[in-house]
């Protein structure tokens, strides 16, 4: 399983890929919708955790986007941003957003996450 | 820490409340008992230590056992059990108790509610199917303080984020500087109460099902099968158990037998429970 991360800090992207690898999935990165764009027309990912203010083109017009192209299995979209309102987050869910992180994050939330959206089993633990 | 104190704490913790307090567990009393002894004005915990070997007010003992609880909990905590009252206990319990149209739900050792209130959530979610019905989901647990959130429904972002769709989060919660509210239509859906498992359960009345999850653990197994056989007389004969992922009845007591297919539930072993074919032959059919 590959997951996308689009968000335009490296750092953020590198504390991401780090999560989303542990959690078992292969990572590819994107600096901004743009890219990602780029990236899912060669090769469409399971899933993507998504920033919403980046250059170039945000998240939101990239999920827009990315929603309209026909034929292909459609990965699972995380937002994983900031803005933490509810405007936003309605907006996100419109767009087709099938979950939503307001950072800061740590790797239960995206666990828990993951699991929501059904790429993940949930465990048994205590 | 002197072995001496350990022995003291450790005691008053297995009395009061059932928690078991292992030597490797120790170094917690320091951390979590400096607040204790500060509120109640002992300069060390010498001090507190010597107040607790005479006569001590009652408040402070509580103050010592709760602070001494782990009250680790969150939204559909490890989602399966929650996925199984939606598609499996729920719709039993609709179909069985259609005539005196009436349902009690127990989380006992709730914390801070996450747990009683995804199941009111999902209750909610069927809302139609259960006009004129009278739904009650008690919430008790041992300490106070973590009652008093429960009540007040208020979550940080990072409460929220864990195990709460966000579909339900903008369904069932409303937005405040500090973090999120749960709303009222399912805040007041819960009552909530001081209760210590370790007392008699009478009074609490008798329920369709009983949540007992993550708190065993932390008991002996002596405790464990005597809170067990008195949640027992508690529940309907066809009542439902449901236990926490690392907790099971089996070699605690003989009461209860796990209902095949459906991890983490229990039914009393008395009776013969529908779900057990029910569920045996789903799975036949699957
Ligand atoms: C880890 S939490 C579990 C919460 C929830 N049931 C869950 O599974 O997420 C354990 C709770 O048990 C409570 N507790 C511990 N001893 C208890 C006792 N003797 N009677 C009632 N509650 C107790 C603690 O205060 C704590 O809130």
């Amino acid at each position: 399983m590959i997951c996308m991360v689009v968000d335009d800090s490296r750092v953020v992207r590198k504390v991401a890929k780090r999560i989303v690898q542990d959690t078992g999935f292969e990572c590819v990165e994107a600096e901004n919708g743009k890219e990602a764009y780029e990236l899912c027309s060669q090769n469409m990912p399971d899933a993507i955790l998504l920033d919403w203010n980046m250059p170039v083109m945000s998240g939101i017009e990239f999920l827009e986007k990315l929603r309209q192209i026909e034929g292909v299995k459609q990965p699972k979209v995380i937002f994983c941003t900031t803005e933490n309102d509810v405007e936003h987050i309605q907006r996100a869910i419109n767009a087709g957003a099938d979950e939503y992180i307001m950072k800061p994050f740590d790797g239960d939330i995206i666990a828990s996450k993951f699991q929501q959206v059904g790429l993940l089993q949930a465990q048994d633990k205590a | 820490m002197r072995i001496t104190d350990f022995e003291l704490y450790k005691d008053i913790l297995i009395e009061r409340s059932g928690l078991t307090l292992s030597p490797d567990k120790s170094y917690l009393l320091d951390s979590r008992l400096t607040p204790v002894a500060k509120k109640w004005g002992y300069e060390t915990m010498d001090a507190l230590s010597a107040a607790l070997r005479g006569v001590p007010e009652p408040g402070l003992v509580d103050d010592v056992v709760e602070a001494m609880t782990t009250n680790e909990t969150s939204f559909f905590r490890d989602k399966r059990p929650f996925d199984t009252f939606q598609e499996t206990l729920l719709p039993y319990m609709i179909e069985t108790r259609a005539r005196r149209k009436s349902l009690r739900i127990w989380s006992a050792a709730c914390s801070s509610g996450q747990e009683p209130y995804s199941l009111s959530m999902l209750i909610n979610d069927i809302e139609q199917q259960l006009a004129g019905w009278r739904i009650e989901i008690t919430g008790t647990d041992i300490s106070r303080e973590i009652l008093q959130k429960a009540q007040a429904g208020e979550y940080s972002q990072f409460e929220v984020q864990r195990g709460l769709p966000i579909q339900l989060l903008m369904k069932f919660f409303e937005q405040h500087e500090s973090g999120w509210k749960i709303k009222d239509e399912i805040r007041k859906t819960v009552d909530y109460k001081y209760f210590n498992l370790l007392d008699n359960m009478a009074p609490l009345g008798v329920f369709d099902i009983v949540y007992c999850r993550n708190v065993l653990i932390y008991f002996d197994e002596k405790t464990k099968a005597d809170v067990l056989s008195r949640i027992a007389q508690q529940l309907e004969p066809d009542g439902i158990l449901c236990l926490g992922g690392a907790e099971t009845v089996l070699g605690i007591t003989d009461i209860f037998k796990p209902i095949p297919g459906l991890r983490g539930v229990y039914c009393k072993s008395s009776h013969t429970h529908a779900l057990e074919n029910k569920v045996s032959a789903d799975v036949a059919q699957a």
